[in-house]
């Protein structure tokens, strides 16, 4: 059996990260091959080696039975290797004819361009692909679908026997993902082989031939995805049952009420939605991509500024308007965007922890107090095994795990009564995870009031006292822990109208 | 078990290289100033005499007290292109508190100071209040600066010479009183006196972290709790108190407030501020590098007059050094 591509003993790593351990890979003309894993697990930077984005440490790519080593995404496009990112990367004010052939448009007499000729070729393209498009519409006047068929074509037109789709469907609703799964159909029977990365398991199931697992950097698993059941890729995926560990729920029935909200509105994403939050209790917020629990929580912060509705702190009604008041009522929020919203990466440790807290750390005329900041970076360090060389190592050279524990130091030394965790394990390896549960059990223990956002499930169940479900902007309902997944995807799809509805098991849309 | 020991003893040599990185990126500018010394030195017996350094310290003060204030603008990854004309706006003041209204010298300089302090406000309340960009907003208060000096002035110079002891602000010389050897005139000692200030306020104060902290992530800031908006306006407003002070000084050592000159002062703080390696992009920087790429203007312009190079080519190899400096810059992060 021969390969489009092989992928063997491929090794890379980054900075603090063993991002790929002996992984291995291989792809056959003419079929569709599902890549699976958590975020954090590999699959992107394998991608980014076969593309030539980065370059292996170690181990074999052969495309076509021969070596590569492509140096760049262009060398990869001339071995043949197209890659459709998440992110449409064309132009908006050019036509889709002129996006295909940027840089290469073919050219008339004294060197002027053949619009005709042009538009001709991308034509020919579409009718290959069996789509129905006017080469010379502009792309800005296309839907998102459409832009996505423009850069699956801007792939062909290099005559790519492999194309690499990151999430295609993310931004799609279901009759696009129809279409363009009949596109990539059509190119498997034009013996393309396809790399098909996605965190839908419905998806995996409907379009893919064969399903690679992967896991932590590491190679797990390849199976034919009709022999496979979408239980078994998920205990694949997080390399352990899914068998819940015993979650102790408290009795918070004699503890006071820390944050209650009442009728929260903002625009279309946040809609009526009323809950109430005990000390030492966990409330979990469960939900599909775009359900509004994040929006929930940064009205609630003051990131954001909220329509209308109340918030009630410890039983007062509390105006808040901006982060910073949100901070003196006692809330602190862990954005789920840690590098672009939580950490200062440029700069260290100490620092990062100290800077909700300046103002303990500080005379009335602003002199720092910096032994006492590394005297408090230096406990949360010891007591939250924080790995890092010393409390001065600059935050963009932690792992995903070190670098949320930072975060959460930051907050904990700023002593909030009610925290909000949004996507706390995002990017986060196993093992940190378990310490991060562990934490958020701690602090309820202490008597914190903590609000936990997950896109995963297993998340939710695990660490939730009670669970909150989002659907398209409204609160659909309270359940009680133990609770199973078929009950909160229920909610969490209420008021859909779509018949199918795809199940994001993993982060969703990993960036 | 072992992933995590390996982890670890990565990030201790990460976080020496690192720390190796920033030390030798200093020692690049100011090796280059040296070099220029040096070369100079040999180039012309005439260079590196007593006299011919004081000049070129004193050529130093306005520029470098100008790159101070924008410096800790740049680092917060703001600009401020109003520095010059706010300097002048300021020596306007300065004449028409001193000549026009004959008040004493101690009301005077603390209302320069005063003047810059809400002037420079002003701008932060256009960028942190209002949003407009650092960039516009800048551009346009150069402009309100540049004709309000000439409206106030009525486009003429205010002279000072019935203040006396105003030139004596940047060129008398404490020094010079003590060590008659050493006649560092007073406005060098300013400069370096803002310098350390400076310094100060950026290294060891809640200000200076902040401003760190907005130039390195400036939405985490605000989602940390701090009010954003309050600190912005703060930076701004403490650049247009340093500014005043680049006023006073060039008032006193050309016994003068001059409405027309300030445009394109602020092309040259920036100079100096990019040379001595902070990054426009913001969270990076020292004062004392500042000093060093005002410094390295100022020897490059004296040398090559002393080699009487026509002064059209001296721009010419300014313009390459920062050019040159910046690309260097780019050079070594591009290795990590």
């Amino acid at each position: 059996m021969s390969f489009l591509v092989e992928m063997r003993g491929i090794e890379k790593r980054f900075p603090g990260v063993h991002a790929l351990k002996d992984m291995q890979f291989d792809l056959k003309a003419g079929e569709v091959h599902a890549l699976m894993g958590e975020n954090g697990a590999g699959k992107s930077t394998l991608m980014k080696i076969l593309s030539g984005v980065y370059s292996k440490d170690a181990g074999e790519v052969l495309i076509e039975g021969k070596a590569a080593n492509p140096n760049g995404p262009r060398e990869a496009q001339e071995l043949g290797v197209g890659i459709i990112h998440q992110e449409l990367s064309l132009m908006n004010d050019l036509t889709a004819a002129q996006n295909i052939f940027i840089g290469r448009e073919p050219r008339g007499r004294f060197g002027l361009l053949d619009e005709a000729k042009l538009n001709q070729q991308a034509a020919s393209i579409f009718k290959q692909m069996n789509l129905e498009l006017d080469p010379r519409t502009r792309v800005d006047e296309l839907s998102i679908a459409k832009q996505q068929m423009v850069e699956i074509a801007k792939a062909l037109s290099y005559k790519s026997r492999v194309l690499v789709m990151d999430e295609p469907t993310a931004a799609l609703n279901d009759a696009e993902i129809t279409e363009l799964f009949a596109i990539i159909r059509q190119l498997r029977s034009e013996g393309v082989g396809v790399i098909y990365i996605s965190h839908k398991m419905d998806e995996i199931k409907r379009i893919s031939d064969r399903v690679s697992i992967l896991r932590d950097g590491e190679y797990v698993d390849t199976r034919n995805s009709a022999e496979t059941t979408i239980e078994q890729i998920i205990s694949m995926m997080v390399g352990r049952n899914l068998e819940l560990e015993e979650l102790v729920v408290p009795d918070v029935s004699d503890f006071d009420t820390a944050l209650e909200v009442k009728n929260l509105n903002r625009g279309r994403t946040v809609k009526d939605v009323s809950f109430s939050l005990k000390k030492g209790e966990i409330l979990g917020f469960a939900g599909l991509m775009g359900a509004g629990r994040t929006e929930v929580a940064r009205v609630i912060f003051g990131a954001d500024r909220l329509d209308s509705g109340e918030i009630l702190v410890n039983g007062e009604p509390t105006k808040i308007k901006t982060p910073s008041d949100a901070v003196e009522a006692g809330i602190g929020y862990l954005s789920e965007d840690r590098k672009h919203f939580g950490l200062f990466l440029g700069m260290d440790v100490r620092s990062n922890i100290a800077m909700a807290s300046m103002d303990q750390f500080s005379s009335a005329a602003g002199y720092m107090d910096e032994t006492g900041m590394a005297t408090a970076a230096k406990n949360y360090i010891a007591q939250m095994g924080i790995r890092t060389p010393s409390d001065t190592q600059e935050t963009q050279f932690l792992s995903g795990g070190n670098q949320q524990k930072v975060v959460i130091a930051k907050w904990l030394l700023r002593n909030c009564d009610i925290l909000i965790f949004d996507e706390p394990t995002r990017g986060v390896d196993v093992g940190a995870k378990s310490e991060i549960y562990k934490i958020l059990n701690e602090l309820a223990s202490e008597g914190k009031a903590i609000i936990v956002i997950s896109s995963e499930l297993p998340e939710i169940l695990r660490v939730s006292h009670r669970i909150a479900v989002m659907c398209e902007g409204n609160l659909t309902g309270v359940l009680k822990a133990q609770s199973t997944q078929e009950d909160i995807m229920q909610l969490a799809t209420k008021s859909m109208h779509s018949a199918s509805v795809s199940t994001s098991i993993s982060g969703g849309a990993a960036k | 078990m072992t992933n995590t020991i390996d982890t670890q003893s990565n990030n201790t040599l990460e976080s020496m290289i690192n720390r190796l990185k920033k030390e030798q990126h200093r020692f690049w500018a100011f090796s280059g100033l040296i070099v220029l010394l040096i070369g100079f030195s040999l180039a012309s017996p005439n260079f590196f005499q007593t006299t011919n350094i004081i000049s070129i310290l004193q050529a130093t003060s306005v520029n470098g007290v100008l790159a101070i204030a924008a410096t800790l603008v740049i680092i917060t990854g703001g600009i401020d292109l109003s520095v010059g004309t706010l300097m002048t706006f300021c020596a306007i003041i300065t004449g028409v508190l001193l000549t026009n209204l004959g008040l004493p010298m101690y009301i005077g300089i603390p209302g320069a100071l005063l003047g810059g302090l809400a002037a420079g406000g002003l701008s932060g309340f256009l960028i942190a209040k209002l949003k407009i960009p650092p960039f516009i907003a800048t551009l346009g208060m150069m402009l309100v600066f540049k004709g309000l000096s000439l409206a106030i002035s009525g486009a003429r110079p205010i002279y000072f010479n019935d203040t006396p002891g105003f030139s004596e602000i940047s060129t008398g010389s404490l020094i010079g009183a003590v060590i008659p050897a050493l006649p560092i005139p007073n406005g060098v000692l300013i400069l370096f006196s803002v310098a350390i200030f400076a310094s100060f306020i950026l290294t060891k104060t809640v200000l200076g972290r902040f401003i760190f902290a907005l130039g390195s992530n400036e939405e985490a800031l605000r989602l940390s709790g701090v009010n954003v908006e309050r600190w912005k306006m703060l930076v701004y407003a403490l650049a247009g108190a340093i500014c005043a002070v680049g006023g006073i000084l060039l008032s006193s050592r050309i016994n003068s407030a001059q409405p027309a000159i300030g445009q394109g002062y602020e092309l040259d703080a920036i100079a100096a501020v990019v040379i001595g390696g902070t990054s426009l992009a913001g969270g990076r920087g020292t004062m004392l590098g500042t000093i060093i790429g005002a410094l390295i203007i100022s020897v490059v312009a004296n040398g090559l007059r002393i080699l009487s190079v026509p002064q059209e080519w001296q721009i010419v190899v300014t313009g390459t050094i920062i050019i040159l400096a910046v690309y260097a810059d780019i050079l070594r992060r591009g290795k990590q």
